[in-house]
């Protein structure tokens, strides 16, 4: 254990998603050690964030203003919509430059077992966007694991009943993985060579 | 790192849970035929590349070789013998009660490293069962909460009374007595189900499927209800999926 404000940092920083104890003490006295000009960035980027982004109330990817900048986008076609799970599969997806329509976050998966239901995510908000009668067509691009398939799988189940072309990334993307590790290439092919759900 | 020689062991099981560990890593609980239930550590299974694929998630049926380890073991080899996740995430109903069975048997399980065949048994079948998708995955998955519960020593009373013994039917039913209570035992707010109901459960328990297939909404929605809460009622803390379970 350190004085006050070392501590606090370290316990701060160890909260954070992937920080083990060892990495939080590390990267504290990394800090301790640094240009107070480069902290000071790094204490700004953070308050900027804090203060000034948001969630998109269209799609729900991170926004500075009101919509994000592909909703506000006027040479993004309307008909199709993407359904991601975070924020980050949207610029993995972005990389590709093959996908010229809009997308949904859904802020996650369908996870039971971490009590995570479909009540938890914007589905609702997807179905609104859906019934809106421009969408003809839904890319369901949910990470390829267990919860991601089962998440699609009820998304699927959900929108048959509206009649859209519903469709999955194909497979040729690495199965157990995280869809943000694909690269590029895999994921531009997946897309190509997406297929048909018929619910 | 220790380079003390760590003991190498082999055996096969059910993937119940797998939880993040830092930035690529994963620990998976699995279920075992011989060892029980083991916790370890599969390194660099979250990268597209990783060895293990997507043989380490919830489901799977693997064949593993494991180095013991000071709190966690090491997953040093995966073969795929069934990933019945294939199957069963295909059909949300059989996924979200696929999922209700993986944490029963992870928090009904408490020791790890205590062997419990039965239960193994009894989850490779309930896993089985909802990739076919012949059966409703509802009554599976009641059907597996009720055995799951014998095997865990509160196989609840169907018949009999819970407190004396006394044959029945008998018309009371006390979660806190665990199961149908006769007239002299039973303890004030008993329930009074459908006997029919109770006909149900005790069908599911025993396993036959005719007479539980050819039960109605009505009965299976009680039965679930009252499965539900005698299991809450051994657990110290409600099971997280069992209120997302699919039941349309
Ligand atoms: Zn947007
Ligand atoms: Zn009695």
């Amino acid at each position: 254990m350190y004085e006050g404000a070392v501590q606090d940092l370290i316990d701060e920083l160890g909260r954070l998603p992937g920080v083990g104890p060892k990495s939080a003490q590390r990267i504290a006295f990394h800090l301790l050690a640094a240009e107070s000009t480069d902290v000071g960035r790094l204490v700004a980027a953070l308050q900027r964030v804090q203060a000034e982004v948001r969630f998109c109330v269209t799609c729900h990817n991170v926004a500075e203003t009101e919509q994000c900048r592909i909703c506000r986008d006027p040479r993004r076609t309307l008909d199709v919509i993407c359904v991601v799970e975070e924020p980050k599969d949207v610029v993995a997806i972005e990389r590709t430059r093959e996908f010229k329509g809009r997308y949904h976050v859904l802020g996650g998966a369908i996870s039971p077992i971490e009590g995570i239901g479909p009540d938890d995510l914007k589905v609702k908000e997807l179905m609104t966007r859906l019934m809106d009668g421009q969408v003809t067509e839904l890319i369901i691009a949910t990470d390829p694991n267990l919860e991601g398939e089962a998440t699609a799988a009820y998304l699927a189940r959900l929108v048959g009943p509206l009649g859209l072309a519903v469709s999955r990334l194909a497979s040729g993307l690495p199965v157990g993985g995280d869809l943000e590790y694909a690269d590029e290439v895999t994921l531009g092919r997946a897309f190509e060579g997406r297929r048909r759900i018929d619910a | 790192m220790s380079t003390t020689p760590q003991a190498l062991y082999r055996d096969e099981g059910i993937v119940l849970r797998t939880q993040k560990l830092g930035e690529a890593d994963r620990i998976v609980t699995v279920l075992t035929r011989r060892t029980g239930k083991v916790r370890a550590v599969a390194k660099g299974v979250r990268r597209t590349k990783s060895k293990f694929g997507a043989r380490l998630e919830p489901f799977s049926h693997v064949d593993l070789q494991l180095y013991t380890g000071r709190n966690l073991d090491i997953v040093s080899q995966a073969e795929s013998i069934r990933s019945y996740g294939t199957e069963i995430v295909g059909d949300y109903r059989a996924y979200t009660a696929g999922t209700a069975v993986l944490e029963t048997a992870d928090r009904l399980t408490v020791e790890e490293k205590e062997p419990s065949l039965r239960m193994f048994l009894l989850v490779v079948g309930a896993l089985r069962t909802l990739a076919e998708g012949v059966k409703p995955a509802p009554l599976v998955l009641d059907a597996f909460l009720l055995r799951a519960m014998s095997v865990a020593g509160w196989e609840p009373a169907l018949g009999d009374c819970a407190r004396c013994g006394e044959a029945g039917p008998h018309r009371h039913f006390s979660v806190p007595a665990g199961g149908t209570v006769c007239p002299s035992c039973r303890p004030t707010g008993s329930a009074m189900p459908s006997p029919v109901t109770i006909e149900l459960l005790e069908a599911l328990l025993s396993g036959d499927w005719g007479r539980a297939e050819a039960s109605l909404g009505t009965n299976r929605r009680e039965g679930s209800g009252l499965v539900a809460a005698l299991l809450q009622w051994h657990l110290e803390r409600g099971l997280r999926s069992l209120p997302l379970v699919d039941r349309t």
